[in-house]
């Protein structure tokens, strides 16, 4: 039952699983939907989505799949109600998991048509709810309520109208980003190992080894536990920047205040890397981009964030730099191409919506690097891969 | 509804038509109910209200970034019974004398169905989570020490908090009910905010949460204050029997609101400016 908005769930990329479907059915049966479609909704949202980053998409997916079916309340509510009172001879117990999935969908699916043909006789004799066909049972077989296709607006309507309100919108992943959701993401960002020589003596564990062994006194020694992550952030301080300033400094921020790593360090380039980085944003030091590749060895992991939306000169020509004061010998995507090959682990954050991203120039440095919107999801994409082992 | 409406709220506590829902849910499936939202929404005040609600004992977990799973079940206390060994006179190869139930096998060992909170979950290690999946799902455990094994007479509500620090794993948040405390619309605001001053000046009141939802619009701000900050600010607003009108041209305790050092001055004027109200009622009147 309903089956179709498991699947449109899904394909708004709400993930949810089987296991918390059944759970629903179970809890439907034990009356939870409240025999409303305004109950259905919060049900369904506390029992199959998991955070509130997909609210926003279960409210869409709502919207969409109970939007066209315009339900006829009564019809929806008794359906429900039936599902409350008379149980789909489940086991009893209801409550054990395991017990569930031994019913396969096409039995449930058969006991809910037999269910809902009693639906139809019931109101048939011109109930004008339900269509002509309505003497077959199969008619109105659609076990999903797209089955039954008819007007009418009530309860449906005022559920659909809170879905279609969308008010999570600002909970997405992939459009909200502030610094402690970037911390967050960062924090994933670890490798945890016990390095080195330095030991630390574990007193609880001493303890308890000790008094196991009625007095004896036995110490325990481990090497010290230590996120072994080095970052390097390279940003983009160029003009085209500008709109994006909030956003990159946000994610800076979160990086720096982290104290999370064993090594981080940042610097700025105007549109494209090419022979110096800067040290900070306006001014500062400049800093040999070959010094960098020296310095820094291939293990740290690097986030480059730049819009990479240049004239196709700037990245593809020597000399190609804007800054007059500047030249470069040689040409961007050359530079781009060494730090690829340098580092192990390496992306590129991209704050221009994905579908900018056909531009010559982004396209280009798109394939040099692996490259992801800087949004919560884009960020946490990038973090999977920069924890990914390579070569 | 039927028999399984249980929690409503209480006179202290006002929960929303889903809230109230959702904690019925997991009483009835017997599951967790995961509970997040912005801090100061009342996470953790919900199990207390549960509790109440049920008439029963509410028992409460607090998670530290140190906490263990194991620390939930049972510790065994080796060091006790080492001392005993050598200078008490218990009867020291009773080993059940020495192991202390924690939180969690407390729930599970009593005759009454208690409401256990669990909260901050996220403050803990990320794999904390999933080293407690097979306990909350079967709701017992094993002493290996004693040879014993803890199960529940009758399942626990169990309450958990979050405050989303971590993520937290896939398959422990399949198995729960979950709710957001989205942030209460003003009108639900005021009904929270009475429960507490039963007796306040309605227009007062009314100003007061007026001026509270204009600062939370201001996006700037690091940390916008939350229902337990207006309850705050508000019982000061009270205790100075401060006036409606004043509230109209300036924010009195503007710092029971905002706790960012940065927040304070973006909204009450830079420090430099000596500090002087008039600054004050300048840049707030620039956010309006």
């Amino acid at each position: 039952m309903f089956t179709e908005f498991f699947y449109t769930l899904r394909h708004h990329r709400v993930p949810v699983t089987t296991t918390e479907w059944l759970t629903l059915l179970e809890a439907m049966q034990q009356g939870f939907a409240g025999s409303s479609l305004v109950g259905f909704y919060h049900l369904g949202r506390s029992l199959l989505v998991k955070s509130e980053s997909y609210y926003d998409q279960y409210d869409i997916a709502f919207r969409d799949y109970f939007t066209g079916l315009e339900v006829p309340e009564k019809v929806f509510d008794e359906l429900l109600r039936w599902l409350s009172e008379e149980t789909l001879k489940l086991d009893p117990q209801g409550v054990n998991l395991e017990s569930l999935p031994r019913y396969d969908w096409e039995t449930i699916r058969r006991m809910f048509e037999e269910r809902l043909k009693e639906q139809t006789e019931r109101h048939n004799g011109g109930s004008r709810w339900i269509g002509t066909g309505g003497t077959s049972p199969f008619g109105h077989s659609g076990v999903h309520p797209g089955g039954i296709r008819v007007g009418g607006e009530g309860h449906n309507q005022s559920a659909v109208k809170i879905a279609a309100e969308r008010q999570f919108r600002n909970y997405r992943k992939d459009l909200t980003l502030d610094t402690r959701q970037i911390k967050v993401a960062l924090k994933k960002l670890r490798h945890l190992r016990r390095t080195g020589t330095r030991l630390e003596l574990d007193i609880e564990e001493s303890i308890d080894k000790t008094c196991r062994n009625a007095g004896e006194i036995e110490l325990v020694f481990h090497p010290e536990r230590k996120n072994d992550v080095k970052l390097l952030l390279l940003m983009d301080a160029g003009g085209s920047m500008l709109p994006y300033a909030r956003l990159v400094n946000r994610l800076f921020s979160a990086a720096d205040s982290l104290n999370h790593f064993r090594d981080f360090k940042h610097f700025y380039f105007h549109n494209c890397i090419y022979d110096y980085l800067r040290t900070s944003m306006v001014g500062g030091e400049r800093m040999a981009t070959a010094h960098i590749l020296d310095t820094f060895d291939s293990s740290y992991k690097v986030i480059v964030v730049g819009d990479a939306h240049m004239a196709p000169f700037e990245l593809f020509m020597e000399h190609g730099i804007i800054d007059y004061y500047d030249s470069n010998d040689t040409a961007g995507i050359v530079w781009l191409q060494r730090l690829e090959q340098h580092f192990r682990n390496i992306v590129w954050l991209n704050p221009m919506p994905p579908r900018a991203w056909r531009h010559p120039t982004i396209s280009a440095v798109g394939q040099v690097f692996p490259m992801y919107h800087l949004s919560l999801a884009g960020i946490e994409e990038a973090v999977a891969e920069l924890t990914r082992l390579t070569h | 509804m039927n028999r399984f409406s249980r929690y409503g709220g209480t006179k202290s506590y006002i929960a929303s038509k889903a809230l109230q829902n959702d904690v019925n849910v997991a009483i009835a499936l017997g599951r967790p109910l995961l509970i997040k939202g912005e801090p100061g929404t009342g996470k953790t005040l919900l199990a207390a209200s549960v509790a109440e609600a049920l008439e029963t004992e509410l028992l409460t977990w607090t998670i530290k970034s140190s906490t263990k799973a194991q620390d939930g079940l049972y510790v065994y206390d080796t060091v006790q019974r080492l001392n005993d060994a050598r200078f008490g006179d218990n009867d020291i190869s009773d080993i059940k004398q020495y192991i202390k139930l924690g939180k969690l096998g407390q729930s599970f060992n009593t005759d009454r169905q208690v409401v256990l909170l669990i909260d901050e979950i996220d403050k803990a290690d990320i794999e904390f989570p999933n080293d407690l999946l097979t306990e909350l799902d079967q709701m017992q455990f094993y002493i290996p020490e004693t040879g014993e094994t803890v199960a529940a007479r009758r399942r626990p509500v169990v309450i958990i908090t979050s405050n989303s620090e971590k993520e937290l794993p896939d398959a422990f948040l399949r198995r729960c009910v979950f709710h957001y405390i989205a942030f209460p619309e003003p009108a639900f605001m005021e009904d929270i905010v009475r429960v507490h001053f039963p007796d306040l000046e309605t227009q007062l009141l009314q100003e007061g949460i007026k001026a509270f939802y204009r600062l939370r619009e201001i996006d700037e701000l690091r940390k916008k204050p939350s229902t337990s900050e207006l309850i705050d600010w508000l019982r000061a607003l009270v205790a100075s029997s401060t006036k409606t009108k004043e509230l109209a041209q300036d924010l009195p305790f503007l710092g029971a609101l905002l706790k960012n050092e940065q927040d304070y001055h973006r909204v009450a004027g830079p420090p430099a400016a000596g500090g002087n109200a008039g600054g004050g009622r300048r840049s707030f009147a620039a956010f309006r």
